[in-house]
């Protein structure tokens, strides 16, 4: 399959990109004033010069910054993302522990948006200039518009304060031990409000490209010949406008996967959720670097895999792709 | 899931609106004539996770708010804030004061069912309190051994006089034992007891899911009688301020300790009966917060540009409008929480006086040309919203008698890096933490000599014989009348000479569902073992 080859050299020129990408921010880092021992000293409140010596020296930063970077790739090449000075334990067992709540709200809101701003973005188009489309698109500029950490913050006040329907953070509920589908509601519960607050963003953006796009195929001439041959209104926007409308929106996932990491560490905040952005923000803060790079390094991977799929994808989608590579 | 609307009947009516009026005047003598009740878990928000929780190697409130409960101190204080007994029954000093004795309490064993005994206090003390653990390290500087001649005795021995009072003082933080058989041998920073500790407290280390929580539980063999009362403590990982605050008003938080939220939402909770927001039990945590100035700058080498840069800043204002009740007027870098050593409000102080400001920055040749007299940088310390606050207060005040003021934010790890190492500032602002007693906490920031990089030190470029000299008079010094004098004199020389200015007083505030019993009744209380906190139904 020529989409294959395709996708897969694109994977192969990933590589150099990601190795840049690492080296730019273990460099970037080190113009950040301060290490992890001065971070430490910030949050033990004070201590004296021999301990701090005894620290750097603890955590490898008496060895200056060529070789910290040196010993670095050496560690990388042989898959080993080193040692997390502020958990005490591999990076790569830190990030396997947060990976799971990130891909799972990660998954669930760009599900939401993209499920969501299809079928609004097709109500939109069909009923373009409409009381339906005014209303979808001033909501969706008002949801766009808003910050997250406020939506978040009203999201827990009105479900969980007022209507207590929801619980108002965490991943799942600690006072009770819960097993198999128990503990699959519970966490799902404790999902629904990040999930909205962090999809109904993307919604906004969605919906808007599924729109313009709807509105754009269903003046092409193979839509006229569709009509011309006698099918049906619902027939050809299934059948024809959408599946061609649709190409823009997966272009839109690609490139969204990384947005979604990084939007994330606020909503991560404010619902108290372990994942991955909370777990970057921390060893900025904590000049943890192992962690900081082991973290740029699955997110890099996780963007790469997304955009794999995606150029899969519009090979199943548009079959003109594979066959033109 | 708590409905407290659900639950008023007249009962509790009667009991809630006895409870407001008797939280004026008094919080825990409220409901003195309850018989306290078994059970219940307490969760208590977690603001910032440390990279571990052993509080015999690292002094902090987030340690000891976890820490404090699952280990115990040999001694700790009292209401009125008077050393008392915990791990060691009593205590005595030889006339010369290089000796002190600890008597340690019987019958105690480590959560593994191990005995504790006065190896572990001696192991601990020479291991860790001595070689590790910040501000310990220069408290025992001089200790050279303990001896231990039986398992119920730790002798203390110090090669200069160590003042009892202020290892007394010192120790309720600086005293955490930990057990010598699961540190001996091998790297204590390494040991993996650290992140799920053992002690002999009150609470049992169940669990610690990093990121989301702690758990902690019952200690049924807990050597006082009848404690403790709850159950479980779980500590919940809440990183954002506001979401804190609504997770208390959902009732998924009982506590949020250490002025864990905004002051606007501080504020806000204080009129909500269901909590109780006070500064009552953080006594022992105040802290001041400061200008330090940079001595390099041939400006603020002037010491009436230092006085000027005071006079110039309305403080009361400040308070009254963005602080409110939970700070009040500072005269020094001793706290006037500091019964043992406040030497009262009468040492040089610096009232707001602008025309005085701009008189003093004029004699000391600095003439405003366009309006400017001099730019300096300011580096605000990241710690609180009143640090902020506070830095742009300044910004604005010092415009107004002619200096430019430039703030440069930074987080944690960079402050500390550029004031206290790199030198890179002119004003700096932060707080300055009381511990109980001048020589733990206070001293270093004017005593010269500190090596460069250590944070919270006198790095100002600044020296002074007379002080010096006090400071250390007063460290070996035996008689506690003495000692207070000494430290008086030391507070009217330092506010003389203005290296640094500490004009607000703040106590950390506590947020706490009115439903608990037997809290905040000690001046440390957020750092101590909970043994007797209990929730009423």
């Amino acid at each position: 399959m020529r989409i294959l080859s395709l996708a897969g050299r694109r994977l192969a020129a990933s590589i150099p990109t990601l190795f840049l990408i690492l080296i730019g921010v273990f460099l970037l880092l080190q113009l950040a004033p301060g290490d992890t021992v001065d971070a430490l000293m910030a949050q033990m409140g004070g201590g004296d010069a021999a301990t701090a010596r005894e620290l750097r020296k603890f955590y490898g930063l008496d060895l200056s910054v060529p070789a910290q970077l040196a010993n670095y790739l050496w560690r990388l090449v042989r898959l080993d993302l080193g040692f997390s000075s502020i958990y005490g334990k591999p990076v790569a067992t830190v990030i396997l522990e947060r990976l799971p709540p990130t891909i799972l709200l990660m998954t669930a809101s760009l599900s939401f948006a993209f499920f969501f701003g299809l079928i609004f973005g097709v109500i939109a188009a069909r009923g373009v200039n409409r009381w339906p489309d005014t209303l979808i698109s001033t909501l969706g500029l008002i949801f766009y518009a808003t910050p997250s950490f406020w939506f978040g913050l009203m999201a827990i006040v009105v479900f969980s304060v007022y209507l207590q329907w929801l619980p108002p953070g965490g991943f799942e509920d600690i006072g009770t031990v819960q097993t198999g589908i128990w503990r699959i509601a519970d966490i799902a519960s404790h999902l629904v409000l990040p999930t909205l607050t962090l999809g109904l963003i993307f919604l906004a953006i969605y919906l808007r490209i599924m729109r313009a796009s709807m509105l754009e195929v269903s003046n092409l001439d193979f839509v006229r010949t569709a009509r011309a041959k006698g099918l049906d209104e619902t027939h050809v926007v299934t059948r024809h406008v959408l599946r061609n409308a649709l190409l823009p929106m997966v272009t839109l996932i690609g490139l969204q996967a990384g947005t979604m990491l990084g939007g994330s560490v606020v909503v991560e905040s404010v619902f108290s959720l372990p994942g991955l952005g909370r777990l970057a923000y921390e060893s900025v803060v904590q000049r943890d670097l192992n962690t900081l790079l082991g973290i740029v390094f699955v997110s890099a991977l996780l963007v790469i895999t997304v955009n794999f799929i995606v150029d899969l994808l519009y090979a199943r989608l548009d079959p003109r792709i594979a066959a033109e590579g | 899931m708590d409905l407290p609307r659900l639950e008023i009947n007249r009962r509790t009516a009667l009991l809630t609106s006895a409870a407001i009026a008797a939280n004026v005047i008094n919080p825990m003598r409220a409901f003195a004539q309850e018989t306290p009740r078994k059970g219940g878990v307490f969760n208590v928000h977690y603001g910032a996770e440390q990279r571990q929780l052993n509080p015999s190697i690292q002094a902090s409130t987030g340690v000891y708010i976890i820490g404090g409960k699952i280990q115990e101190n040999l001694v700790d204080l009292d209401a009125d804030g008077k050393p008392v007994g915990v791990l060691a029954e009593s205590w005595e000093a030889t006339p010369d004061g290089k000796t002190v004795t600890f008597r340690l309490r019987k019958g105690i064993t480590w959560h593994d069912g191990k005995p504790f005994t006065s190896d572990d206090v001696a192991f601990t003390a020479m291991n860790m309190w001595k070689k590790i653990l910040n501000y310990g390290s220069t408290l025992q500087l001089f200790l050279t051994a303990v001896d231990t001649p039986d398992p119920q005795t730790a002798i203390f021995r110090y090669e200069r006089p160590m003042p009892l009072n202020l290892l007394l003082r010192a120790l309720p933080d600086l005293g955490y034992v930990s057990a010598k058989h699961l540190y001996e041998g091998g790297d204590i920073r390494q040991n993996p007891t650290n992140l799920a500790p053992i002690g002999t407290g009150p609470f049992k280390f169940v669990k610690y899911e990093r990121g989301q929580y702690i758990i902690a539980d019952r200690n049924p063999d807990y050597w006082r009688t009848n404690a403790p009362y709850l159950d479980r403590i779980v500590w919940k990982v809440i990183t954002d301020r506001a979401a804190a605050a609504a997770q208390m008003e959902a009732g998924e938080l009982h506590y949020s300790p250490f002025s864990g939220l905004t002051i606007s939402d501080m504020a806000r909770l204080s009129k909500d009966k269901r909590f109780v927001v006070s500064t009552k039990g953080n006594e022992g945590n105040a802290r001041t917060n400061t200008i330090e100035f940079n001595f390099r700058r041939k400006e603020l080498s002037d010491i009436r540009v230092r006085r000027a840069i005071a006079h110039a800043i309305n403080v009361p204002f400040f308070i009254d409008n963005f602080l409110g009740d939970f700070a009040k007027l500072g005269t020094g870098p001793i706290p006037s929480t500091s019964s043992d050593f406040y030497p009262g409000p009468n040492t040089p102080q610096y009232p707001y006086d602008k025309a005085k400001a701009i008189a003093l920055l004029d004699e000391a040749g600095f003439k405003a040309s366009g309006g400017n007299r001099f730019s300096l940088k300011l580096l605000p310390a990241p710690w609180g919203e009143d640090i902020s606050l506070w830095s742009t207060f300044i910004q604005q005040s010092l415009s107004e008698v002619g200096i430019q003021v430039d703030i440069v934010r930074n987080d944690g790890g960079g402050f500390l890096k550029q004031v206290y190492d790199d030198h890179a500032f002119d004003l700096a602002t932060g707080w300055h933490q009381y511990r109980n007693d001048p020589a733990v906490s206070t001293t270093v920031w004017y005593r010269s000599g500190q090596p460069k990089g250590a944070p919270w030190t006198n790095q100002w470029g600044w020296e002074d014989k007379a002080v010096d000299g006090t400071i250390d008079n007063a460290l070996t010094e035996l008689d506690p009348a003495k000692r207070k004098a000494l430290y008086a004199e030391f507070v009217k020389e330092v506010n003389t000479e203005l290296p640094v200015w500490m004009p607000i007083e703040q106590i950390f505030v506590t947020v706490i569902a009115a439903r608990a019993r037997n809290h905040s009744n000690t001046p440390r209380w957020g750092s101590t073992s909970w043994h007797d906190l209990w929730l009423s139904a």
